[in-house]
């Protein structure tokens, strides 16, 4: 059989979904946020939900979302993407209204925000992405950088007499009422992204129950800040951040 | 034998040469190729067609989409 033979339009298995726009995404190679997108744009188009979707991005590496997927967005202050997704679910209860947000955004400048919109239990869904580091800003620390971990900030690693320890804010959030549905999972292997495919679908799905807020934490990499390649980031990321944030359902009524 | 064949289609321009879909490959067909995109990048490319059964994975773990999958069941 030749290549010519395969490659026929009948014969595709995957490609590019239609959601993702021409834009060429600026994330560095390799980066968690591009799958993610990729699976948000996938499961828009499959619950055939475009129409009815609207995004908050947030200021980070991902505050230029709004440019790839083709759905409506707006744009939160630092932090401020689960109050202004607040207001878009209240006002327009029929729609799919989600925050994509990074761990510098939702658990340090953002942490009033995503605690008291959960403990409101508002109609959102939340997309972390936990990368363990302020990748836009040059890879400072952030609230969840691992003990012993180096960034710009901490060249001798995070101490925790100095910085304090890494907060597991996704566990925080789940012991509150408002939240329905709260797991963390990753994106480096094909298995790791089917999973967190049917957790992200699970998560639009809830909000049409009304249950609360569906939080969806995924553990990523930022190879850039990290200073390492793309496949050694994802090791390190399964050698390391996975002890401190385990994979699975933390929480789901 | 593998009941499939498949083949993927690399958009070289929009590769980044990240590497991640030549280490999620099972059978080995990926690598990154010697030459170099307009923007510097080491594009990947089907090294050995012959091996691919389609599997997707490739496009699965890309993150900025670039790569279609094909996959076809081989005729008896």
């Amino acid at each position: 059989m030749e290549l010519t033979d395969i490659i026929k339009a009948e014969n595709i298995v995957s490609q590019k979904s239609k959601l993702i726009t021409e834009n060429v995404m600026h994330y560095c190679p390799g980066c968690t946020h591009g799958v993610v997108h990729k699976l948000l744009a996938e499961i828009i188009e499959e619950l055939d939900i475009q129409e009815k979707t609207i995004g908050v991005s947030p200021v980070g590496c991902a505050v230029f979302a709004y440019n790839y997927l083709d759905i409506d967005w707006s744009q939160a202050a630092h932090g401020r993407a689960p109050a202004v997704a607040t207001a878009i679910s209240r006002l327009q209860p029929e729609k799919y209204v989600f925050t994509y947000q990074g761990d510098g955004d939702l658990a340090s400048i953002g942490c009033a925000e995503i605690m008291h919109a959960c403990n409101r239990g508002e109609n959102i869904v939340v997309i972390f992405v936990n990368n363990a580091i302020y990748g836009m800003t040059g890879g400072q620390m952030s609230p969840t950088t691992l003990l012993g971990q180096v960034t710009s900030t901490t060249p001798h690693g995070r101490d925790e007499k100095l910085n304090g320890f890494p907060i597991k804010i996704t566990e925080l959030l789940a012991q509150l009422d408002g939240t329905c549905y709260v797991t963390r999972q990753s994106a480096d292997t094909p298995g790791a992204i089917r999973k967190t495919k049917k957790a992200i679908t699970k998560a639009f799905q809830n909000t049409r129950l009304a249950k609360g807020v569906s939080i969806v934490e995924i553990v990523g990499t930022c190879s850039s800040g990290w200073k390492m390649s793309p496949v050694a980031s994802n090791e390190w990321m399964r050698e390391h951040m996975f002890k401190k944030y385990p994979i699975g359902d933390i929480k789901d009524i | 034998m593998a009941k499939f064949r498949g083949a993927i289609v690399v958009d070289t321009e929009s590769c980044k040469g990240c590497n991640l879909c030549v280490v999620a490959c099972p059978t080995h067909v990926i690598e990154l190729n010697t030459d170099v995109n307009g923007k510097g990048y080491h594009y990947s490319y089907m090294k050995n067609p012959t091996s691919c059964i389609g599997c997707a994975n490739c496009g699965l773990v890309c993150p900025d989409s670039v790569i279609t999958v094909y996959k076809k069941a081989i005729d008896k």
